[in-house]
């Protein structure tokens, strides 16, 4: 059954599609509900009708209707939402690690309401015809909306500029060649002459091949011990440095992806100070780990480009993401199958999947020990989707419901009970996590819920 | 011990005793009759996935001087040829189960994924760029046999320490054993950082003297494509250790194979401050001290043979 985007409901944002459903209708009882950007923070019902926050009340006021689903919520939290600009669901081509359902699925069993599908499929998503394929493929399995961009260089190959035009009126959300750098600044700089005219950021992996050549973990000690060849972090910074200028020049808009090193947030200070038009992102397993985890030289929990970085270089990204340097917290869930990662560790792919234990991984290493606040985390979690000019979800009264309900006490082993996505190179497998999502909602649709999670209805 | 798997797993004491073994067993090789017993009615797998001589073949001539099965599989001319993924190559070796599996990859940590996956003994022979422990054991041995101890030696290693995994090994040895070490080359095969680990960093052979003991490295001709150094002809013009650089108590090592006029001089090779035939001889009686040390030593196992007195067979125990 394909279906035509027209068809989507109205409050789904534009450029985002997934599968229709059932409008949510319940009841959530004390919730102790947190939406900073709303000046929201207490304990609430939230009464859901038809997919819609249509009255968020002191707690214990509200009285189920007939038939409405309760959800009683006394001791968890409600937050809005999180929205995910980086993630790899592998269609096409290699569904076999991951395919949008799953993807999504794995989305929304981490609070997600929102993903946007990152180009380096096999084939790459190079021309229109593969965005309308794949809007049509999400209208039928996403369940969280789903955007998608489409590379800056046909085939990813770095020499000719795609149809940038006819891909953003087919639905591109925006451009990115991520898992390779743009390599030639000739290329780069059309590409944002002709963002000028069609819109959509640019969003890039910022990696100086010839620097980071053969390099497969962060150069540094561990590297020197291991004998693996090292990727300096300047490898990453010079590129920044590069596009930033030539987004400067041409005022182009750029968002630099999973920034790892302190030279590359030194970079973005700077172009941020010129004024540049430029946002950034960093990745949980960035904010949570260093180069030190490597030296288990397992590649399916530690393997990533960019790699994992020094402990000084993880303390700059924590206070970049506190003083606003860094903008958002963004997965590269980057899926894998086993035979990729059962290897000898410069033999295995690069990339973690992360969707799943975001917001409990970040909460557990940096929020319960006083290093970041909850407020900051559902923030920055939260906001991916405004350098793509995407909203940030709200639990206001009248908004579309797009909400996760999250028990912070309980404790989970990742993986334990297996995941939502395909693959399980989860970088916090086998860890003990704290606080778990039990539901989520998103778009008015109820997207996810804990199997084990029961609710009653009045 | 189970595995040798990096130097670093291995504290003073246990080298010491690893290398009184290994002159037990040199002894052993000194015999008419070479072969003890020790081992009989165990196999021992080799597993080389890169090319080698001296390792492969002493590996597998001490586990038959021991009196082991062995069997010796290499990467070309086997199903890894034809694209069997490593874990079910092992996984396969595994059903004739092996007391120890040597193995040899060009990747780091090849024979530490090894032990996730076997219940064997596993060996080390060289993993990327990694480490080469029996390698850097036999050099220790060679050492304490011409020096009677490492202790407050000065050891230049000398050439491509980047890509060298006999290097990360040995400096630790070395220091382990109580020397101290010097790394020499041009400043592009010397991984940033290394004066982390303790040693000096040179760029030029001028201070050579002082050092007891020079250790050279093969230098790969295709580094020179990579730009790691603009000629081989410069290269050796800078850091070739020859007859003319060299004092008459100095002595010269490599862990071979060597390229003759590239890093070191033909005069030095042939001279008796060469210990490179040494370190060929030792590395037999090395090898059959760590599959020794690992096949008869396991919590639960009688010791087989006194360390003194390896039976010959064929003489009445």
């Amino acid at each position: 059954m394909n279906r035509n985007p027209e068809e989507v409901p109205e409050r789904l944002p534009q450029p985002m599609i997934q599968r229709p459903g059932p409008a949510a209708s319940m009841l959530i009882r004390q919730a102790n509900v947190l939406d900073p950007a709303a000046g929201i923070d207490g304990a609430f019902d939230l009464l859901i009708e038809d997919g819609r926050i249509s009255e968020l009340a002191e707690a214990g006021t509200l009285k189920p209707g007939t038939g409405t689903e309760v959800v009683e919520a006394e001791g968890l939290h409600v937050f809005p939402a999180f929205f995910d600009p980086h993630v790899h669901l592998r269609t096409p081509g290699q569904e076999y690690k991951e395919d949008l359902e799953t993807g999504t699925r794995s989305a929304a069993a981490g609070g997600y309401a929102g993903v946007l599908a990152m180009a380096n499929t096999s084939p790459p998503v190079s021309s229109p015809a593969d965005i309308e394929a794949l809007r049509s493929q999400a209208a039928e399995q996403a369940s969280v909306p789903v955007g998608f961009l489409a590379t800056v260089t046909r085939d990813m190959a770095g020499e000719e500029l795609t149809d940038m035009a006819e891909l953003r009126e087919a639905g591109a959300v925006g451009f990115t060649d991520d898992g390779l750098p743009i390599k030639n600044p000739g290329i780069m700089r059309r590409a944002l002459q002709y963002q000028a005219m069609c819109g959509g950021t640019i969003a890039l992996h910022e990696e100086d091949p010839d620097l980071s050549a053969g390099g497969s973990m962060h150069e540094g000690e561990v590297s020197l011990n291991l004998g693996l060849r090292g990727v300096p972090s300047i490898s990453e910074s010079v590129m920044i440095s590069r596009d930033a200028a030539i987004a400067g020049y041409e005022n182009g808009r750029i968002q630099v992806q999973h920034l790892s090193a302190i030279e590359s947030i030194e970079a973005i200070r700077r172009a941020k100070a010129d004024g540049v038009l430029i946002t950034c992102e960093v990745t949980p397993h960035h904010l949570c780990l260093t180069d030190e985890a490597v030296r288990d030289l397992d590649a399916s929990k530690h393997k990533m480009n960019p790699p994992l970085r020094s402990e000084a270089d993880r303390q700059a990204l924590i206070a970049a993401l506190i003083d606003g340097t860094i903008d958002c917290i963004a997965t590269d869930h980057a899926p894998h199958s086993v035979d990729e990662k059962e290897v000898p560790y410069e033999a295995a792919n690069m990339g973690v999947t992360g969707l799943e234990t975001a917001f409990s991984s970040i909460y557990t290493e940096l929020v319960l020990p006083g290093v970041l606040s909850l407020e900051l985390v559902i923030e920055k979690l939260g906001c991916g989707g405004i350098p793509f000019d995407i909203e940030p979800f709200s639990v206001a009264e009248n908004s579309v419901a797009n909400l996760c309900l999250v028990d912070l006490d309980a404790e989970w082993v990742v993986g334990e009970d297996g995941y939502e996505s395909r693959s399980t190179n989860s970088w916090c497998a086998g860890e003990t996590l704290k606080g778990r999502v039990l539901m989520t909602l998103a778009n008015g649709q109820v997207a996810y819920r804990l199997r084990s999670f029961s609710m009653g209805v009045a | 011990m189970k595995h040798l798997l990096t130097i670093e797993d291995l504290d003073r004491d246990q080298v010491e005793t690893l290398l009184d073994r290994a002159d037990s067993f040199a002894e052993v090789t000194r015999r008419d009759i070479k072969k003890v017993p020790t081992l009989r009615g165990q196999t021992v797998v080799t597993l080389f996935y890169e090319s080698s001589t001296r390792t492969s073949s002493s590996f597998e001539l001490a586990a038959k001087r021991l009196s082991a099965d062995v069997v010796s599989v290499k990467a070309s001319g086997s199903s890894v040829d034809k694209g069997e993924s490593l874990k079910d190559t092992v996984e396969t070796l595994s059903a004739y189960d092996p007391a120890a599996i040597v193995i040899r990859h060009p990747y780091a940590g090849a024979a530490q994924m090894l032990t996730r996956w076997v219940g064997a003994s596993v060996i080390n022979a060289g993993d990327g760029m990694h480490q080469h422990p029996s390698q850097a054991l036999l050099d220790v041995f060679t050492l304490r046999n011409r020096l009677g101890s490492l202790e407050g030696k000065n050891i230049w290693i000398v050439g491509d320490v980047l890509h060298s995994r006999v290097a990360r090994s040995n400096i630790a040895a070395f220091q382990l054993m109580g020397a101290s070490v010097t790394v020499c080359g041009p400043p592009t095969l010397i991984p940033r950082g290394i004066e982390a680990s303790g040693c000096r960093v040179r760029h030029s052979l001028d201070e050579l003297e002082q050092a007891d003991v020079v250790y050279l490295l093969r230098m790969q001709r295709e580094r020179m494509g990579e730009n790691f150094v603009p000629s081989i002809r410069e290269y050796a013009r800078l850091f070739q250790v020859n007859g003319r650089r060299l004092g008459p108590r100095q002595l010269v090592m490599h862990p071979g194979p060597v390229n003759r006029g590239v890093e070191i001089g033909s005069d030095v090779i042939d001279s008796d401050r060469s210990l490179i035939a040494d370190q060929v001889t030792s590395g037999l009686a090395v090898r059959m001290a760590i599959l020794y040390e690992l096949l008869t030593r396991t919590d639960d196992a009688v010791e087989q043979s006194p360390p003194d007195g390896p039976v010959p067979i064929g003489e009445p125990a």
